[in-house]
């Protein structure tokens, strides 16, 4: 008997039609994909995005220079020179980030004792050349005067787990 | 100079106006499968397709049209010239040309030959050929694998095709195309030949190297095979001739079980030889090649593909003793109950 069911089943080819009937049962399903450029998926707010330098709310930067961001850097993509300013207080001459090193692992953001050198929630920075891609002081500096809004909101929602 | 105009080059002209008549929409229809079928698949896999270009992305098969014409044709330097660039011209022609016996509706057709399924049968067959000249004149190894799977699959596969022809004929008393619609009146021949319908589209499957029988350019083995080496406007024709192919093998399939042009259940609105009637019958033939053509992608986005043996095994072992036997059932029902055409 099981013989002639098996027989039967695949003669009357049951088993192919099931699945066709799944993959049609599929058309009507709701699309997983999103309309990317137009439509974006949410995101975390620890999400590492580009980097950016933070100021203060009174337009002072935030980067005392003690290099420790250089220091934990494990792909050895952020380069900090100092001297003392005019007015006695230790600010960088030189803060660049090879963004073509970088792992985006976030470790920079974590030494950070001043919530300086955050990763922001923008991943849409492609350059079609290869230095745009060597970010430099002001570069990081314009970004965090563009993103701070975004970035203190992220830092105050996630700051109950840090 | 009167008697040369009337009777040569008049009817030279009207029968270039009703090839480009066949083949512009033709090309247009091969386009636009290759949209349609992105579209079915992505729907079925729950994603979007491409929809980008122009409208819902219609405009999509143009541009890929557009880039791999003004592609560089690349000629590999070890490949034999001519028949390299005759290869994709030789499958390209021969999906074209079989338009040429399909009838549209009730004497909608170019050339009624009273052989035209023989005619089919014969351009489908010749098909091989331009992928074997392909896959030898690429003087590459997977192309050459790949034309010899085709080869093989192609052959076996017509074995059980004619035998599934067979047994229509045998209903239909007939070998001409429009004969065969007209024997489908009563009642279409899905319904009494149901399982010779179903051999047949598997069988058109693997004549047209489609999924599931797509190992002549399965991808993880074979890189693309027969055409791996085709580039730019050599590519596109092995492209249009292998999507034509699909059209052909939907349009046949709709011809011989699903009625032509005949509407469903005898529903006929208009008068008898009306326009309204034409486009009527025009409409239901689209539909339903449409239809076919839609299950060709449906299984495309369905099933994995064969193993070689099990494919040869199926054509062999499976299709062509069902085949035969169904071509003695079908004969020995219609002699018992006296059912004959042709009588």
């Amino acid at each position: 008997m099981t013989v002639l069911n098996r027989t039967a089943k695949s003669f009357l080819l049951q088993e192919l039609l099931s699945g066709m009937w799944l993959t049609l049962k599929y058309v009507f399903r709701p699309k997983v994909t999103i309309n990317y450029p137009y439509e974006k998926g949410p995101l975390s707010p620890r999400f590492r995005g580009e980097h950016v330098l933070r100021r203060y709310p009174n337009g002072e930067e935030r980067c005392i220079a003690c290099k420790l961001c250089e220091a934990v850097c494990p792909a050895l993509a952020i380069t900090i020179e100092a001297e003392p300013r005019a007015d006695g207080s230790r600010r960088t001459t030189r803060y660049d980030i090879d963004m073509t090193k970088c792992i985006y692992c976030g470790l920079c953001q974590e030494a950070c004792p001043v919530d300086a050198v955050v990763e922001g929630p923008n991943f849409e920075f492609a350059t079609e050349t290869r230095e745009e891609l060597f970010y430099n002081k002001e570069r990081l500096l314009a970004n965090g005067d563009r993103w701070e809004a975004e970035i203190a909101a992220n830092l105050q929602s996630d700051s109950p787990y840090r | 100079m009167v008697d040369f105009w009337s009777s040569y080059a008049w009817p030279t002209v009207i029968i270039l106006i009703q090839i480009l008549a066949i083949v512009l929409p033709l090309l247009l229809a091969v386009a636009y499968l290759t949209y349609a079928e992105r579209k079915v698949m992505a729907a079925m896999q729950m994603r979007r397709g491409p929809n980008v270009v122009g409208w819902w992305g219609l405009l999509q098969p143009i541009a890929d049209g557009l880039k791999l014409m003004f592609k560089e044709t690349i000629i590999p330097s070890g490949a034999s010239r001519i028949p390299f660039l005759v290869a994709p011209m030789i499958t390209f022609t021969l999906s074209l040309i079989a338009w040429a016996a399909i009838p549209f509706g009730e004497g909608i057709v170019i050339a009624d030959l009273n052989v035209g399924i023989l005619y089919l049968f014969a351009i489908s067959s010749l098909g091989v050929y331009g992928v074997v000249v392909a896959g030898w004149a690429s003087n590459s190894k997977y192309p050459f694998l790949g034309a010899l799977r085709s080869a093989a699959q192609m052959v076996s596969y017509e074995v059980s095709i004619g035998f599934v022809l067979v047994t229509v004929l045998l209903c239909v008393g007939s070998l001409n195309l429009s004969d065969v619609v007209r024997a489908q009146q009563s009642i279409w021949f899905v319904v009494p030949l149901l399982p010779m319908a179903v051999i047949f589209f598997i069988s058109a499957l693997a004549e047209t190297n489609r999924p599931p029988f797509d190992l002549p350019e399965a991808e993880s083995e074979l890189v693309a095979g027969y055409f791996s080496e085709y580039s730019a406007m050599t590519f596109a024709l092995f492209f249009l001739g292998e999507y034509a192919n699909i059209w052909l093998m939907s349009a046949m399939t709709s011809l011989l079980f699903l009625g032509g042009w005949l509407p469903i259940f005898g529903w006929e609105p208009f008068a008898d030889g009306s326009v309204g009637q034409i486009i009527w019958h025009g409409l239901w033939f689209a539909a339903k090649i449409g239809f076919v053509a839609f299950c060709f992608l449906w299984v495309r986005a369905t099933f994995p593909r064969y193993r070689y043996d099990q494919l040869m095994r199926l054509g062999w072992k499976v299709f062509l003793p069902v085949s035969l036997a169904a071509v003695v059932v079908t004969s020995g029902v219609l002699v018992f109950f006296d059912l004959l055409p042709n009588k």
